[in-house]
């Protein structure tokens, strides 16, 4: 792809809009993890800030906005500084090769797919830059978790991905969207649901969600490597959390629910329904399960979702080369 | 009988600076400080009894989320409110002190039940180890009485805190609600 004139005011106004679903998305996911709790703890959540409390997440942020920013004591201030910024806008980049529609692509490359899990990395430089910068014992320990969970559940997510791009024969994912047919019985879920599975379950341990958040664990870490991290600087950490979580929900309804395609009309909803749908999911497995112990968390890794991983893709790749 | 003759160290005070807002104008002021009621969100802090009446207020019968004060932050940088929900001891005096020191500002203390307000049940001669009424360490804001007191009147505390910061209360009183509908009978 050669970079026109054309080309960079496209990459430009998709960044802007993409800044602008992120911090929408926020607002929106943390009403609904609140009103969410609250319905699953058979109470009815915020309700007095606004009507049925939908304005509380915009109050949390002005607040957030309004508070003392200050810096520890013996921090070096560039990098504490530098962590919530390097959180927030890689995933800017992310967003760009997702599919959202079968005109409404940032970026249409061949191997979007490589650019998402190549940059996804840098969360979790961000992390361990968190946890290292803030001078604190929890921060550390925090980030330490986070970068051996996440590193571990990246790799069953990519073989889970690799799957599908061996049925498709393509990184690009709007080509892999387009190898999909509109009804869901067509979809890459019917091949691939051992894969599906994998992915369903690593993207949780990847956005550092409950029931796998154990580098926030409160109990044991207070806060994790966002424990130092006041005003912007924690709203920044979970403004990319939710960006984070949207995203492997795209990727997920790109390459397994089909992405655009829907029954009856193709089109950019289905797939905001499709990606809506699961980040409920996650919000309700958040409020549903108990949090894991950190062995259970990388056993289950490492001796079940990864030699699976790669059974599947064995298995997928015998298939494809016998019967295609 | 006299406490026995013993080094007693001064009761620390939190020093802690609050100094005026950046940008000091009377609108925005007022903007943030609406914002700031209505997402009080507490420390995960609780010291004794007290605090099962703080738990007992974010469960589902007294559901502080309503209010949007519900997010327990167990790190101190996050939160703006703190319930001394207990008996304060001089073991643990530092310790509280530290905390709310921690807290970035605007920081609100809020003293739950009768030990953190004056010593409550431990308060007799020659005590030793109870410190008598928060307001020694901390500035407190908002007293709530009470052995413990009732998660009603926890709530009424956060409203107090509310009524503190933006100059109105927000909620109706009980009084000026309308009269509950009779309970229907299953028929």
């Amino acid at each position: 792809m050669e970079l026109s004139i054309a080309s960079f005011v496209q990459i430009f106004v998709a960044v802007l809009l993409i800044i602008g679903l992120m911090v929408g998305n926020a607002v929106v996911m943390v009403y609904f993890e609140r009103k969410g709790a609250g319905f699953i703890q058979r109470r009815p959540g915020p309700y007095e800030v606004g009507p049925w409390g939908t304005i509380q997440a915009v109050c949390d942020s002005m607040k957030l906005l309004g508070k003392q920013i200050f810096v520890p004591g013996n921090v070096d201030w560039i990098l504490y500084f530098a962590a919530p910024i390097l959180a927030f806008f890689p995933v800017l980049l992310l967003f760009l090769p997702i599919p959202f529609g079968p005109y409404l692509t940032g970026l249409k490359v061949d191997d979007g797919i490589l650019l998402i899990l190549a940059f996804a990395g840098f969360g979790v430089i961000s992390n361990i830059l968190a946890g290292w910068a803030s001078n604190n014992k929890f921060g550390l320990l925090g980030a330490a978790r986070a970068v051996s969970q996440s590193i571990a559940y990246e790799i069953p997510m990519i073989l889970a991905l690799l799957a599908v791009v061996f049925l498709s024969g393509s990184l690009n994912l709007s080509e892999i969207v387009e190898n999909q047919g509109s009804w869901p019985w067509q979809w890459n879920i019917f091949v691939q649901p051992l894969a599906f599975f994998i992915y369903l379950v690593s993207m949780v341990g990847e956005t550092n969600r409950a029931p796998f958040d154990l580098p926030e664990a409160e109990s044991e870490l207070t806060a994790g490597f966002h424990t130092e991290y006041s005003c912007m600087g924690f709203a920044l950490f979970f403004l990319s959390e939710y960006a984070n979580m949207l995203l492997v929900s795209f990727v997920c309804a790109t390459f397994f629910l089909g992405g655009w395609r829907g029954p009856f009309l193709d089109g950019f909803w289905w797939t905001f329904i499709k990606a809506y749908v699961l980040m409920l999911f996650i919000v309700w497995i958040r409020w549903t399960f108990p949090r894991v112990r950190f062995d259970q968390l990388l056993n289950l890794n490492w001796r079940w979702l990864l030699p699976l991983a790669i059974i599947n893709l064995w298995i997928t790749a015998v298939a494809i080369k016998f019967f295609d | 009988m006299d406490a026995p003759d013993r080094d007693v160290k001064p009761l620390p005070r939190a020093q802690s600076e609050v100094r005026p807002p950046l940008i000091n104008l009377k609108p925005l002021n007022w903007f943030f400080d609406i914002n700031r009621a209505m997402s009080l969100w507490p420390v995960t802090f609780g010291l004794a009894c007290c605090a099962i009446e703080m738990m007992s207020v974010s469960m589902s019968r007294f559901d502080i989320a309503r209010f949007g004060a519900e997010v327990f932050r167990p790190s101190v940088r996050q939160a703006d409110l703190m319930m001394v929900t207990g008996t304060v001891n001089k073991k643990m005096a530092p310790a509280l002190v530290r905390l709310y020191e921690q807290m970035p500002a605007p920081k609100f203390v809020m003293a739950c039940g009768n030990c953190a307000i004056s010593g409550g049940p431990f308060k007799f001669e020659g005590q030793y180890n109870v410190v008598e009424g928060v307001d020694q360490l901390v500035p407190v804001d908002i007293y709530v009485p009470g052995c413990p007191p009732r998660p009603e009147a926890i709530l009424e505390g956060v409203f107090a805190i509310q009524e503190k910061i933006t100059g109105r209360r927000w909620w109706p009183l009980p009084e000026e609600l309308p009269p509950d509908p009779a309970p229907k009978s299953k028929k």
